[in-house]
């Protein structure tokens, strides 16, 4: 008896979904494409809600931004669910064991007493800048329109709330509950804490969530980010070693990977049309003043007579992004 | 004048290496299989990692290429940030 094999390719019907197929041809997608595209509940809804009657439910006038296609902001990193869970997997790992390493290693004694006050002063306070930060990419994931832009803002509202929780760890690292308390004592009373504190709850209230994208993301992360995790962190390495960076590890990793996906953003959205452009570049210009006004007094906090230089450091290295994004003409 | 070439798992990755190649190599030729596909351009190939990072939205290191690799044929020269297959002589 003889048995023949061969093989039998079989071609299937369709690749993927219709829509994504509308886009993209008919071909295998990504899943990044499948779960990002055309996803934006346009249809079906009748009414308007009761407390906006001037919007639909969702609405693209929400933002004075004008986009012929919403779904233009493709995320460079290509997060859904899948991979950015992952991504943050792997990040969450290395900084649990550098929080181990840490503290069985007692690295934190050899910081003198005097250092890890200052380390408290300057970080602690920084949990209720990240709640806000987890409050704003909130609003902007609710309001915003196009899952394109939305899915990225609740990843990054997540990334905030968890940065809070890593301030926190490493509080309680460094002493006790009792810290919390007087973090939270400075940031709602200490003079220094509070042009910040007004920046941030100014922002809870803007109604524009491209604005506010723009004035959390862009602009005040933007300058607090690398005085913080970079200006501050590698000057206070250089004295006291490298304990405290290790415990920061995950905002300094994770300002230099969402920056691409912020600068990706901006970049789409200005070139898009000279209106957008002028939109952009007014937001920017208004809310640096504002933000540089801001972080100054913690940059007096963490470097004392040096601040100005760095303050002026810092801003220029914003400015040559916001050039080199074209945000100004 | 020979051809070489070089064959993938098909799967979610290999796409974006599949796309990477035949935007770097213009006169590929992709063929798919059942579960495979097999890429074939005269002379030469060259798979870069910072077009497969593009591609595949996050750093990308050649090595991890090796898991869907099937087979291939050519001279292989490897650096980081390249793979090239040609025949030389």
């Amino acid at each position: 008896m003889e048995i023949d094999l061969r093989t039998v390719s079989i071609q299937p019907l369709r690749h993927t979904f219709d829509h994504i197929a509308a886009r993209f041809g008919d071909k295998p997608a990504s899943r990044y494409q499948e779960g990002t595209y055309n996803l934006q509940a346009e249809a079906n809804f009748h009414y308007r809600p009761l407390w906006d009657s001037k919007h639909e439910i969702y609405d693209v006038t929400r933002t004075a931004v004008v986009m012929e296609d919403w779904y233009a902001f493709k995320d460079p990193r290509q997060f859904y669910y899948g991979t950015y869970t992952l991504a943050r997997a792997k990040m969450q790992d290395i900084a649990e064991s550098d929080f181990d390493f840490v503290e069985s290693r007692g690295l934190l004694s050899a910081i003198s007493d005097a250092d890890l006050i200052k380390i408290q002063n300057v970080f602690l306070p920084l949990r209720h800048v990240a709640w806000g930060g987890n409050m704003n990419n909130s609003f902007i994931a609710a309001y915003g329109y196009g899952t394109a832009i939305t899915q990225p803002c609740l990843y990054h509202a997540m990334d905030q709330l968890g940065i809070a929780q890593y301030i926190t760890r490493m509080g309680l690292l460094i002493g006790d509950v009792s810290d919390l308390d007087v973090a939270k004592k400075a940031w709602l009373e200490e003079s220094a804490w509070q042009p910040l504190r007004k920046y941030i709850e100014d922002t809870f209230v803007l109604k524009d969530w491209f604005e506010l994208l723009v004035a959390q993301n862009f602009v005040l992360d933007g300058l607090l980010y690398p005085l913080i995790y970079q200006s501050f962190d590698s000057a206070f390495s250089a004295k006291a070693g490298p304990a405290i960076s290790m415990l920061t590890r995950f905002q300094s990793e994770w300002f230099a990977e969402t920056g691409k996906w912020v600068d990706s953003t901006i970049k789409i959205a200005i070139s898009e049309s000279g209106a957008n452009q002028q939109l952009v570049q007014q937001w920017v210009e208004k809310y640096l003043a504002l933000a540089i006004d801001a972080i100054t007094p913690i940059a007096h906090l963490a470097f004392g007579p040096t601040a100005s230089e760095v303050i002026s450091e810092l801003v220029e290295g914003f400015n040559q992004r916001s050039v080199k994004l074209g945000v100004k003409k | 004048m020979s051809n070489v070439f070089i064959a993938f798992q098909q799967n979610d990755e290999s796409r974006c290496i599949v796309e990477a190649i035949v935007e770097d190599n213009p006169a590929a030729i992709v063929n798919y299989q059942p579960g495979m596909v097999k890429i074939d351009v005269p002379n030469s190939l060259v798979i870069k990692s910072s077009t497969i990072e593009e591609k595949i939205g996050r750093k990308f290191n050649l090595q991890e290429m090796q898991l869907h690799l099937i087979t291939l044929s050519g001279y292989v020269d490897e650096t980081d940030d390249e793979f090239r297959l040609s025949w030389p002589n």
